[in-house]
């Protein structure tokens, strides 16, 4: 009986996840709210069929009530914010919602399977997330005086990963974390969207050359702050933030290349000098030559996506746990392995489609810096996405960072929670300005009709 | 008035912002090609992955999966599992050492088809409700069993033929590249390997018992070779290969350097079929000293010499030929009867004599014919594969020519008047000046529709022709059912 639950509810959960996946991209289809409407519908019904389909699969294996009580949290929880959000915000974009929610349920689905603790840990914290980020659009839609701290952010931020950095340099370690109150902090998930403010602060006031090179080289002190504490991954994220947006502000492709050729050059200099980067790039181009040492990480990461073929083995089915750090930097794997190439893939085409649809808020809004700020968020997204599962995957060296909204760690949840409510605050702004240009539009008809008018009465 | 209207369209026309649908073209394409690579590489890396003695789901799969059983084409059982006394699971194999080398063994380590096929061993796929059965009995499930190209008959005539004597014999079908038989000696039982282990692997003479001789072995091919020489000298002579003549003395003296035939035998005034069929070394010597050095090379490329072979059921070890870079005469001497520098595997020299036999084609050899679930389902069919061809039809039909005059009038003569028409080649190659030498026959029967290539070395035994070609004959015997 539990073998029939566990092989049928495999091809279920990738049927449904496809089935997501598909309305995903329909959605940018349908431009009218009605054929919308529908589609956001359906979607969250797939959500929670999913999830239902993974938490019987968990329960036949496992055969523990106990997680019966934690799944029905889940959905009180995650029907509270779809409907509270649905309510609040009704010119929010719906669809970047459903996706995060979709996306935050995997993770605590697998993190389930990995230990029940962290998963439970997690979705405390997805809770409160998601009470704080509540506040989040409105604070965006009325708070239009956050354009004006650009330096004060830049200060902030240098600060704290500033500290980290010395305290690191002291204490010989990398990647401290802040700890309050047994909560502990990655201040550089934090430091990510300070930063975010600031370069888009400071190109939106920009007014020539000179401003433009300031601005860059106070970015560049956050890159060489991050890459001297070790945080590579933070780093390249900072930077592929600020080539985006300097390349948005001026609208010169130049900058973008000249960018990349630095930061090609930069690579190469940094390969160099610093062997811990060599022994990541070795290991990327033949991880099975030293298996048991500096390979072993990403051989297990490739052994357990490979193994689970289309469909996977089935949660608990496989031995994600054989890789280290699997809950935050090789979650991508755990979720091949045991859901199946196919839901991993399509798991991605859901990470795609938001990211497809923060950009096309942000190419429709005409504010530049709440532009700068969503195509932003957009681009930290899927870099980020694509650092995790690349570095997984053997596409390119390891950098250890998070996978987004499915990774185990309290501060990059948080903080994704939070570029998401910034996103749909913006979004918020954006269909303010088409509303605003509407009467624009209406009033400019209405005095030409007038004029019209008077012309006839005129000739009367 | 309207002027400034159609330009005000325009403007709401335009594009937004470049730089956005730049990046996110960019990040796009990125993710496709990700996602290409990690489906492709993650489902075409699964079996080798699996293999791999650090990943631990192969526990996984033996803890859920009894290991498949290994069968002959005619179904006989050549390895299976069962839980011995204690309720521990044992690999069991019947034949014990007469499979020893191509069966192989898992206990301690992987080899032969154990190794090659080990994926589907340890996987199953039983149907669901046949699944819940053997839950409900508390049993694993028996995991997919692998089907062999191997004959059982074959083998064990092919093994007591080589008796006590160490060497290898590989029988194969040229038509489809099966392995039907292959035997190496010294042998091991792989029933006992674990307790015999320390002392298997501390041997590290040529009497090493874990060695596959058949296709890790490296010969001098002696004689043998005298294919490939003759083969080149078709490449230089297409058509006027038949006017050749040499007068053989029992030496052959080329600035300042020697050749003897075998025994000092004296063969006359020969052509090239008879230098062929007698193996005289004297006439062979005079053909190398005469090829260009790029047609030697040229030939010893296209029959895979110095490369890997292309076998994935066994290791295999690569055969090494080439011409002198100095054009040392006497080297040349030396590498046109097979002798110097030049090694080869018996596999190796079975394959060239496959080539031969199916107009020049060679068929990838394979030994693992078909996968099977418990309850009959085919979860996988290797079919004949073609792998390349090694030399023209012409060339082919014309060594076959020669190749069956070893038989009707030359050194493989034991094969002459049988109920079926063999052909081949003899060889007896030197290995060091004292001891006696390698004996090889490598040939193929009927001559005229070859069904079947057999290749055989006896180590220090003698000459080819009296200790090679009487396992032949067994082995021919054994396949046409003459005995």
């Amino acid at each position: 009986m539990e073998l029939y639950v566990t092989e049928i509810s495999k091809y279920v959960i990738a049927s449904l996840l496809f089935l997501y996946t598909v309305m995903a991209f329909l959605a940018f289809k349908y431009r009218s709210r009605e054929a919308r409407t529908n589609i956001y519908a359906t979607q969250i019904v797939l959500m929670f069929l999913i999830q239902l389909a993974c938490f019987v699969q968990i329960i036949a294996r496992t055969g523990k009530v106990l997680y019966l009580f934690f799944f029905a949290f889940q959905i009180v929880v995650f029907s509270a914010v779809l409907m509270l959000f649905y309510f609040i915000y009704p010119d929010g974009n719906r669809l970047i919602i459903n996706n995060c929610c979709l996306l935050l349920m995997i993770g605590v689905i697998i993190l389930t399977r990995l230990s029940y603790d962290k998963a439970v840990k997690q979705f405390v914290i997805v809770a409160v997330s998601f009470l704080i980020g509540f506040f989040i659009p409105e604070m965006i839609f009325r708070f239009n005086f956050l354009k004006r701290f650009t330096w004060i952010y830049a200060g902030v931020g240098i600060a704290a990963i500033g500290v980290v950095l010395i305290l690191g340099a002291t204490i010989n370690g990398s990647k401290l974390n802040y700890a309050i109150a047994g909560v502990s902090f990655q201040p550089s998930e934090f430091v990510k969207v300070l930063f975010l403010f600031f370069l888009s602060g400071a190109f939106y006031k920009a007014k020539g050359f000179v401003d433009l090179m300031i601005a860059s080289a106070v970015a560049a002190l956050h890159v060489i702050i991050l890459v001297l504490s070790k945080d590579l991954g933070s780093a390249l994220i900072f930077f592929m933030l600020y080539l985006a947006l300097i390349y948005i502000s001026t609208e010169n492709v130049g900058f973008f290349i000249l960018g990349l050729g630095f930061a090609t050059l930069a690579s190469a200099i940094s390969y160099k000098l610093f062997s811990h980067i060599q022994v990541r790039v070795h290991a990327w181009m033949d991880p099975f030559s030293d298996i048991t040492g500096t390979g072993y990480q990403l051989s297990q990461s490739l052994f357990g996506i490979s193994s689970g073929g289309l469909f996977g083995l089935g949660l608990y089915g496989g031995s994600p746990k054989s890789i280290p750090f699997v809950e935050t930097d090789f979650i991508f794997s755990a979720i091949a392995e045991e859901m199946g190439i196919l839901f991993s893939v399509l798991m991605i085409l859901v990470c795609l489609s938001t990211f497809l649809l923060i950009m096309q808020e942000g190419y429709y809004i005409h504010d530049k810096f709440y532009r700068m700020i969503i195509c932003g968020i957009g681009i930290s997204f899927i870099f980020q996405t694509f650092l995790t599962i690349g570095g997984g995957a053997k596409f390119i060296p390891l950098t250890g960072v998070t996978l987004p909204l499915i990774s185990y760690g309290g501060s990059s949840v948080l903080v994704t929670i939070v570029m998401i409510m910034i996103v749909e605050g913006i979004c918020m702004i954006g269909s303010d300005e088409r509303y605003e240009e509407y009467l624009e539009e209406r009033r400019r008809y209405e005095r030409k009709r007038n004029r019209y008018e008077r012309y006839e009465d005129e000739e009367y | 008035m309207r002027d400034t209207r159609t330009k005000s369209t325009k403007r709401r026309k335009r594009v937004r912002s470049y730089p956005i649908i730049v990046l996110t073209s960019i990040y796009l394409a990125l993710f496709i090609a990700m996602l290409g690579y990690i489906s492709h590489y993650s489902l075409t890396h699964k079996q080798e992955f699996i293999n791999n003695e650090h990943n631990t789901r192969q526990k996984i799969l033996l803890k859920q999966n009894q290991r498949g059983k290994i069968l002959s084409r005619d179904g006989d059982i050549l390895a299976y599992s069962e839980k011995n006394e204690d309720g521990k699971e044992v690999r069991v194999y019947p034949y014990s050492n007469e499979f020893s080398h191509v069966v192989g063994y898992v206990s301690k380590g992987k080899a032969g088809i154990e190794g090659f096929s080990n994926y589907y061993l340890i996987n199953t796929n039983l149907d669901l409700s046949k699944k819940v059965a053997y839950d409900a009995k508390g049993q694993k499930y028996p995991a997919d069993n692998v089907k062999t190209t191997l004959d059982v008959h074959l083998q064990e005539v092919a093994y007591s033929a080589l008796s006590s004597r160490k060497g290898a014999v590989v029988v194969s079908d040229p038509k489809t590249g099966e392995i039907l038989a292959m035997v190496s000696k010294p042998d091991f039982d792989p029933n006992t390997l674990e307790q015999e282990w320390d002392q298997l692997i501390q041997d590290k003479s040529p009497d090493a018992k874990l060695l596959n001789r058949a296709t890790q072995g490296k010969y001098p091919p002696g004689s043998t070779f005298k294919i490939v020489t003759a083969l080149g000298y078709l490449r230089e002579h297409p058509t006027d290969y038949m006017n050749y003549r040499f007068s053989c003395g029992g030496r052959f003296d080329y600035e300042g350097n020697t050749i003897s035939c075998y025994h000092g035998e004296k063969h006359g005034n020969i052509d090239l079929e008879t230098s062929f069929a007698k193996s005289c070394n004297s006439s062979f010597a005079n053909i190398g000293v005469g090829l260009k050095s790029e047609t030697f090379d040229y030939v010893l490329g296209n029959l895979m010499f110095n490369e890997e072979l292309p076998l994935d059921f066994c290791r295999s070890a690569v055969s090494s030929s080439s011409y002198p870079k100095d054009g040392n005469p006497n080297s040349v001497m030396q590498l046109s009867i097979g002798q110097g520098k030049t090694s080869i595997s018996p596999e190796h020299l079975n394959m060239i004599t496959c080539a031969v036999a199916n107009d020049g084609i060679l068929m990838k050899p394979y030994v693992v014919s078909e996968v099977k679930s418990e309850d009959g389902k085919e979860i996988k069919k290797f079919a004949p594969e073609e792998y390349k061809r090694l030399m023209s039809d012409d060339e082919a039909k014309i060594l076959r020519g020669m190749m069956e005059q070893v038989v009707q009038k030359g050194t493989a003569s034991k094969l002459k008047g049988l109920s079926y028409t063999a052909a081949g080649k003899t060889g007896s190659a030197e290995f060091n000046d004292t001891k006696d030498s390698h004996a090889w026959f490598t040939g193929f029967a009927p001559a005229d529709d070859p069904q079947v290539c057999v290749t055989i070395i006896v180590e220090e035994a003698g000459s080819g022709g009296s200790y090679a070609v009487p396992i032949a004959k067994r082995v021919f015997d054994a396949y046409f059912g003459v005995e």
